[in-house]
C-alpha cells in the first residue's frame, strides 16, 4: 500500500509540473506581450515595467520564478481588473465550491439510489425507466439543458426564482449540474449492483434466510459501491467544468464565469492561474479517490 | 473411378498401401451428415444479426442514415445558404429579421402577392436575416464533420501507438505507457480550453491560403488538440487487445514461419481486435460532438460564419424568450445525433464485444 501510495503521489506531481510547464509555455508561445499595445510606450517605460514582471528574463527563468511566487500563493495581477489573482480565485472558488458540492453530494445520492432501484427492478418499468432518463441526460450538452431548464421552470412556469445574488437560488444550477454525472453514477451503480447480485455470497446469505433489506443494503450495496468510488474523482473534474458553463447560464459569479470571461477578454495572467488551480484540485480529487479505492476494496492487492 | 478391393496389386509386406478391405462404404444416412443444413456463421454475420434484433439500434443507425442523407442532399437544391442574408428581387431584406417558422416577412409578403415564388423559411431566420433552416443544415454537417474526423485522429494515433506499445512490450511499452500515463492524468477538457486559447492565436496567419484556411483557427486548433490530447484511451485499449491476442497460438505460429511484426499486427492481431476499437470509435464521436458544442459555448468553437450546432444554440440563448424555437431546432439535432451514436455504440457493444457474447 505504501509503495502504491507513494508510486501515485509521485505521479500527481510530476502530473501538476508537466501542467504547470504547459499552461505557462502555451500562454508564452502567444505573440505579444502584456504591454505590447497600438501605441507602444516609451522604451524606457516599457523596460521598467518588463523588469517589473520579470519579463527581461529568459523564459526558463521566468518559469521558475512564476513557480516560485505559485508556491508562496502570489498568482500575479489580472491584467483586465489589476487585482491580485489569489484574491479573486479564493473568492470566487468559494461560491463555485458551494455550487459543485451540492451538485456532487446529490448526484451521488440519487445516482446511488436509482441506479439500485434499476438493477433490483431489472427488465421491469422502473429499470426501463431510469435508464432512458439517463441515456437522454448523458446526451443533452449541459448549456442546453441549463438554459431550457431556466426557460421552462423560471420563467414560465415562475415555481423557482431566478439566481441572484439578493436571492441565491441554487435549485436550478444544482439540478442542471448533477444531472450527467448522475446519470453516469446510476449506469455504474446498475451495473456493479447487477454483478454484485449474481455472486455466490448473495445466494448463501439468501438461502440462510437473511432479510432481503439486509441482504440490499449490508452485503449488495457496500460491495457495489467499490466501482463508484473510481468515479468521483473525474466527476469532481467534471463538475468544476462543467459549472463554467453552469455558473455563465445562471450569471453566478463563480469561478466558472471568472474563467469564461478571462478568456474571452484574453486575459492571460488569470486563465493560467486558473487553470493551473483547477488543474490541481482535479489531480488531487483524482488521486484521493484512487487511494480510497484501494483502501476499499478488499479484493486487490498491493504489489 | 471407383477400385475394387480385389483388384488391386498384392500388397508388399513393406508397403504402407492401404488394405481397401478394411473399409466400408458410407451409407446415404451418413452421407447426409455432411451435407450443410444451414450456412455457418461468421462473427460479423451473426454480430450483424444480433444488432438487427435490438431495435434501439436499429433506430438510431436510420436516424443517422437519414440525418445524413439530409445533410448531404438538402443543401444541393436549397435556394438559400447559410451565410447568405434573404433578398427579395436582388435587394437586401431587412424585415425578414427574426421571423418565426413558415412566414413571411413584409417585403417577400409584397412579392408573393405579386405572383413571385419564395420558398418558405422552415425554421425561420436568425437575426441577420439568414435562413435557420440551412443554418442548422449546415451546423449539423459541421458538427458530425467534426465528430468523425475528430474520432478518426484518435483512431489513427491511438491505433499506432498502442499497437506498437502492446506488440513490442517490455521497455518500450514501460516507457509508452508511462507517457500515455501522464497524459492521462492531465484533466482533458482544461488542456483543451487551454489549448484552443494558444492555438487560436499562434496559428493565425499561417494557415492563410491553405486549404485549412476555410475550416478557420479554431476548428484546426480542436483537431489538434483531439490529435494531442485524446487518443490516449484508444492507445490504452489497443494495447490491452493486443497484449491478450498476442499470447494465441496462431500469432506464434506466423512468428515461427518468420512473418515480419509489421505483418502479424496487420493481419492477425488487428482484425481480431477491430470489433472494441470500432465500438470505442462509435462512442468517441458524440463525446467529440460534445466538446465542440462545449467550446462553442465559451467562445471557442468554429468561426462565424460557419455554423455549428453548439455555437448555434448558443447564440439562440440570448433571444431565448422571445424565439425560443431558434434554440429547440440545434438543440433537438444535437440530441439526437448524440443519442443516436450513444445507442448505436451500446448496441454494437452487445453485438460484437467479444467479452459480452455469451
Amino acid at each position: 500500500m505504501l509503495k502504491y501510495t507513494v508510486k501515485r503521489i509521485l505521479l500527481a506531481i510530476v502530473t501538476i509540473l508537466i501542467i504547470s510547464a504547459i499552461t505557462f509555455f502555451a500562454m508564452n508561445a502567444i505573440p505579444g506581450g502584456p504591454f505590447s499595445k497600438e501605441k507602444a510606450p516609451d522604451p524606457a517605460v516599457q523596460a521598467v515595467l518588463e523588469a517589473r514582471y520579470n519579463l527581461d528574463k529568459p523564459v526558463g527563468q521566468q518559469f521558475i520564478l512564476y513557480m516560485q511566487n505559485l508556491l508562496h500563493g502570489d498568482f500575479g495581477v489580472s491584467l483586465k481588473t489589476g487585482r491580485e489573482i489569489a484574491t479573486v480565485i479564493s473568492e470566487k472558488f468559494a461560491v463555485s465550491a458551494r455550487l459543485g458540492g451540492m451538485a456532487a453530494g446529490f448526484a451521488i445520492i440519487v445516482g446511488l439510489v436509482l441506479g439500485s432501484i434499476a438493477a433490483l427492478c431489472r427488465n421491469h418499468w422502473p429499470d426501463r425507466l431510469i435508464i432512458f432518463l439517463t441515456t437522454l441526460f448523458v446526451s443533452v450538452p449541459s448549456f442546453i439543458l441549463a438554459t431550457m431548464l431556466l426557460l421552462i421552470f423560471a420563467l414560465q412556469l415562475k415555481w423557482v426564482g431566478v439566481f441572484s445574488t439578493s436571492n441565491p437560488n441554487y435549485v436550478l444550477p444544482v439540478i442542471s449540474l448533477m444531472l450527467y454525472p448522475m446519470s453516469y453514477i446510476t449506469r455504474l451503480t446498475k451495473s456493479s449492483m447487477l454483478d454484485v447480485l449474481g455472486q455466490d455470497y448473495i445466494r448463501t446469505a439468501r438461502a440462510k434466510g437473511v432479510r432481503e433489506s439486509l441482504i440490499i443494503f449490508k452485503h449488495a450495496l457496500r460491495n457495489a459501491l467499490i466501482p463508484v468510488i473510481t468515479y468521483v474523482g473525474p466527476m469532481i473534474a467534471g463538475i468544476l467544468t462543467g459549472s463554467m458553463v453552469i455558473e455563465t447560464v445562471f450569471t453566478i459569479g463563480g469561478l466558472g464565469t471568472e474563467f469564461v470571461h478571462s478568456i474571452n477578454n484574453q486575459d492571460y495572467p488569470m486563465i493560467m492561474a486558473t487553470t493551473i488551480f483547477l488543474a490541481v484540485l482535479m489531480v488531487v480529487a483524482t488521486l484521493v479517490s484512487d487511494l480510497i479505492y484501494k483502501l476499499v476494496d478488499p479484493k486487490i492487492n498491493f504489489d | 473411378m471407383t477400385y475394387n478391393a480385389d483388384k488391386l496389386p498384392k500388397k508388399n509386406l513393406l508397403s504402407l498401401q492401404i488394405d481397401l478391405k478394411k473399409f466400408e462404404k458410407a451409407s446415404d444416412s451418413e452421407k447426409a451428415q455432411h451435407e450443410t443444413m444451414r450456412e455457418s456463421t461468421t462473427f460479423f454475420k451473426d454480430g450483424m444479426r444480433k444488432l438487427r434484433k435490438n431495435p434501439l439500434a436499429m433506430i438510431s443507425l436510420c436516424v443517422l442514415i437519414a440525418l445524413v442523407v439530409t445533410i448531404v442532399v438538402v443543401p444541393l437544391f436549397y435556394p438559400y445558404s447559410y451565410e447568405q442574408m434573404i433578398s427579395v428581387n436582388g435587394k437586401r431584406d431587412k424585415t425578414a429579421k427574426n421571423l418565426a417558422p413558415f412566414t413571411y416577412s413584409k417585403n417577400e409578403q409584397k412579392a408573393i402577392e405579386e405572383g413571385q415564388q419564395i420558398f418558405p423559411h422552415i425554421f425561420g431566420t436568425d437575426e441577420l436575416c439568414r435562413d435557420y433552416f440551412i443554418r442548422v443544415i449546415y451546423g449539423a454537417r459541421v458538427s458530425l464533420m467534426v465528430g468523425l474526423f475528430a474520432s478518426l485522429i484518435v483512431l489513427v494515433i491511438g491505433l499506432l501507438y498502442g499497437s506498437i506499445s502492446g506488440y513490442f512490450g517490455g521497455k518500450v511499452d514501460m516507457v509508452m505507457m508511462r507517457i500515455v500515463d501522464i497524459i492521462y492524468s492531465l484533466p482533458d477538457t482544461l488542456m483543451v480550453v487551454l489549448l484552443s486559447v494558444v492555438l487560436n492565436q499562434v496559428i493565425g496567419d499561417s494557415l492563410r491560403g491553405t486549404v485549412f484556411a476555410r475550416m478557420g483557427n479554431n476548428m484546426i486548433s480542436l483537431f489538434i488538440v483531439f490529435g494531442v490530447l485524446y487518443w490516449v484511451g484508444m492507445a490504452r485499449l489497443v494495447r490491452g487487445q493486443i497484449l491478450s491476442i498476442k499470447t494465441n497460438e496462431y500469432v506464434l505460429a506466423a512468428r515461427a514461419l518468420g512473418a515480419k511484426p509489421g505483418r502479424i499486427i496487420k493481419k492477425h492481431i488487428l482484425p481480431n481486435c477491430m470489433s472494441v476499437i470500432f465500438i470505442s470509435v462509435a462512442l468517441q464521436i458524440p463525446s467529440a460532438i460534445f466538446t465542440e458544442s462545449f467550446l462553442s459555448f465559451i467562445g471557442l468553437g468554429v468561426q462565424a460564419p460557419m455554423p455549428s450546432l453548439g455555437s448555434l444554440a448558443n447564440s439562440a440563448r440570448g433571444g431565448m424568450q422571445s424565439y425560443p424555437y431558434k434554440m429547440v431546432f440545434p438543440a433537438v439535432i444535437i440530441c439526437l445525433i448524440v443519442l443516436s451514436f450513444n445507442l448505436l455504440g451500446d448496441g454494437l457493444r452487445d453485438a460484437f464485444d467479444p467479452k459480452l457474447r455469451r
